[in-house]
């Protein structure tokens, strides 16, 4: 076998880490666009404890935050039991709890960058659009969403990003199970533990900067393209 | 379609406390910076919910805090033209006029629609982008877009403000024919004598946010000769009596009393109003010969008023009409001017320029 041909457990690696990713991005969009719109523009006590809440996975050590996931979502945490026993839902040690781990660490990234598109938005605009006609959910939808589009796809990328590169709080979390939670950056450091890994972790340490490349690009090209929409 | 507006309102130190009834066609409110104008629009138009107050339309109450009714903005069908054109950058020109008319659900058809795209000179700007118009093109698609939303009143916040003199003179005629060809009830923000004394059936004077006074735009805005410098004047209605093919020139017919104004796009018989600046109207004891006025109007001084500064404000009842002229007191000494004695009131037909 080539020094440049990927195993079948690389490829699996990969493809894991880019749909743990994309799910991560994608799950916590909805969630990442609400709490950025109620801390940018809504007043009510509490909000400096929900900001510092949000961001909370940017300064805490990400083990710690692999820890507490492990206890509110592991089978027997409180969140955790609930999910298994009402929805069958289980998170601890899947792929799923990988997203979930990722989607929490990417998610201060998304929501301080959709949060400064909704504090640049013009409010007069937003009050021009209720005179003629429009409900605030129509408002939203079809003045503010449409302006705050390229501090989305940036918030989106940034997240994505942050999901490729997760490690501490996805090991501490899911493990690190071959074919279940080993994601590309956890397949890298199990190839540094063992004797003459080096070039499968070079291979995939080639793949990961092609992805994030790419996803860079991409950004990139997108936030032009709506920017250019955007702007008179 | 009666509006009947009762409000009372605090906004830090300033205090809002109106009430007054607008009826069909145009209603000004007047009033310096400062005096509450805009703060009653936005309560009109649902954007600021107000302390205590009762606001109906037809009947129809819109805000009625005794009762804890407060219909929102969204379902007022108040149409709103801002200062500035607020129009959304992401949209098209078309998509921004036909904005409103999603939720007006299908009134008005497309005869409708070309009408006031007609009417407001912007059909050909309709796939253009907002950031490539001109101020003036701006705020008349702004003015499109808001009757475009099928509205039952339009609030218009001093639409003219944030334009220099030529884009001014650019839109006011829109305006006109607005006011004149459509069956809609508008109530137009303004701190401008000529604006309002061209637009306006009805003026709300404010002051301090307080109403001084409620009337025709002749009896307002003529008896603001104490309160308003530069701009006080004579508002007189009239209607085109003569146009001269060569020069333009129109002359307005008064009762009792005629002017000749400059050349400004009208037809004979139509109804205008003008508005005579007190300090660009002279007064002669004697019929002046050899001067290059057109406008020598025989009159009879009917008070002086003394004003701050050395001024005097004259009232001269020519024919049924009253104009006021502002001379120094010298002046009237020096001519001996009394109430009773026949004057001449004598006007440069270029100070009756139309703004």
């Amino acid at each position: 076998m080539n020094a440049w041909t990927l195993s079948a457990e690389e490829w699996t690696a990969i493809e894991l880490s880019l749909r743990v990713a994309l799910v991560a991005t994608l799950a916590s969009l909805p969630f990442g666009v609400l709490i950025a719109y109620v801390l940018a523009r809504g007043r009510f006590w509490g909000k400096s404890l929900l900001n510092g809440l949000v961001h909370l996975p940017l300064i805490l050590p990400p083990v710690v935050t692999g820890y507490i996931l492990l206890i509110l979502f592991g089978r027997r945490g409180p969140i955790g039991a609930f999910l298994d026993q009402s929805l069958g839902i289980v998170l601890s040690f899947r792929w799923t709890g990988a997203a979930l781990a990722c989607a929490v660490m990417g998610f201060p990234l998304m929501v301080r960058s959709i949060r400064l598109s909704i504090e640049a938005v013009d409010q007069k605009l937003e009050e021009a659009a209720g005179t003629l006609g429009a409900s605030p959910l129509f408002v939203f939808l079809t003045v503010t969403l449409p302006l705050i589009l390229p501090g989305v796809i940036a918030g989106m990328i940034l997240a994505f990003a942050k999901a490729m590169g997760e490690f501490g709080a996805t090991i501490t979390f899911v493990s690190n199970i071959p074919g279940e939670t080993q994601t590309l950056s956890a397949a890298i450091y199990t190839f540094t533990q063992v004797p003459g890994g080096d070039a499968g972790a070079l291979r995939l340490t080639l793949i990961a900067i092609a992805i994030s490349m790419t996803a860079l690009l991409v950004s990139e090209w997108l936030a032009r393209l709506v920017a250019k929409r955007v702007q008179p | 379609m009666t509006l009947s507006v009762e409000i009372r309102h605090h906004q830090g130190d300033f205090s809002l406390d109106v009430a007054f009834a607008a009826e069909g066609g145009v209603t000004a409110l007047f009033g310096p910076s400062g005096s509450g104008k805009t703060s009653i629009l936005r309560i009109l138009g649902g954007l600021i919910r107000p302390d205590a107050g009762r606001i109906t339309l037809a009947g129809d109450p819109l805000l009625d805090t005794h009762r804890r009714l407060c219909i929102p903005a969204h379902r007022r069908r108040f149409g709103y033209v801002f200062q500035e054109p607020r129009l959304f950058p992401h949209l098209s020109v078309r998509q921004n006029l036909t904005y409103g008319r999603w939720f007006a659900g299908r009134t008005g058809g497309r005869a409708d629609m070309d009408h006031i795209l007609d009417m407001l000179g912007i059909t050909h700007l309709l796939e253009r982008r907002p950031g490539t118009l001109s101020g003036g093109e701006k705020q008349r698609v702004s003015i499109g877009r808001a009757l475009l939303s099928s509205p039952r009143l339009l609030l218009m916040d001093e639409p003219l403000s944030a334009l220099d003199e030529a884009r001014k003179a650019e839109i006011l005629p829109y305006l006109e024919r607005l006011r004149d060809e459509l069956d809609l009830p508008i109530l137009y923000v303004s701190h401008s004598v000529s604006e309002v004394a061209r637009l306006a059936d009805r003026v709300v004077v404010l002051a301090d946010g307080r109403v001084q006074a409620v009337g025709s735009a002749t009896d307002t805005l003529g008896n603001l000769a104490d309160a308003s410098g530069r701009e006080a004047g004579s508002v007189l209605t009239g209607a085109v009596s003569a146009l001269d093919p060569e020069t333009g020139l129109a002359t307005i017919g008064f009762r009792g009393m005629s002017l000749v104004v400059p050349p400004a796009h009208l037809v004979a018989g139509q109804r205008v109003r003008v508005h005579v600046p007190a300090r660009d109207v002279l007064v002669a004891t004697e019929k002046p010969a050899g001067i290059s006025a057109l406008n020598i109007v025989p009159g009879q001084i009917s008070k002086l008023t003394g004003v701050a500064g050395g001024v005097v404000d004259l009232a001269i009842d020519c024919g049924e009409e009253t104009l006021h002229a502002r001379i120094t007191e010298v002046s009237v000494g020096r001519l001996e001017l009394v109430v009773g004695r026949p004057v001449h009131a004598i006007i440069k037909t270029v100070a009756l320029e139309r703004p």
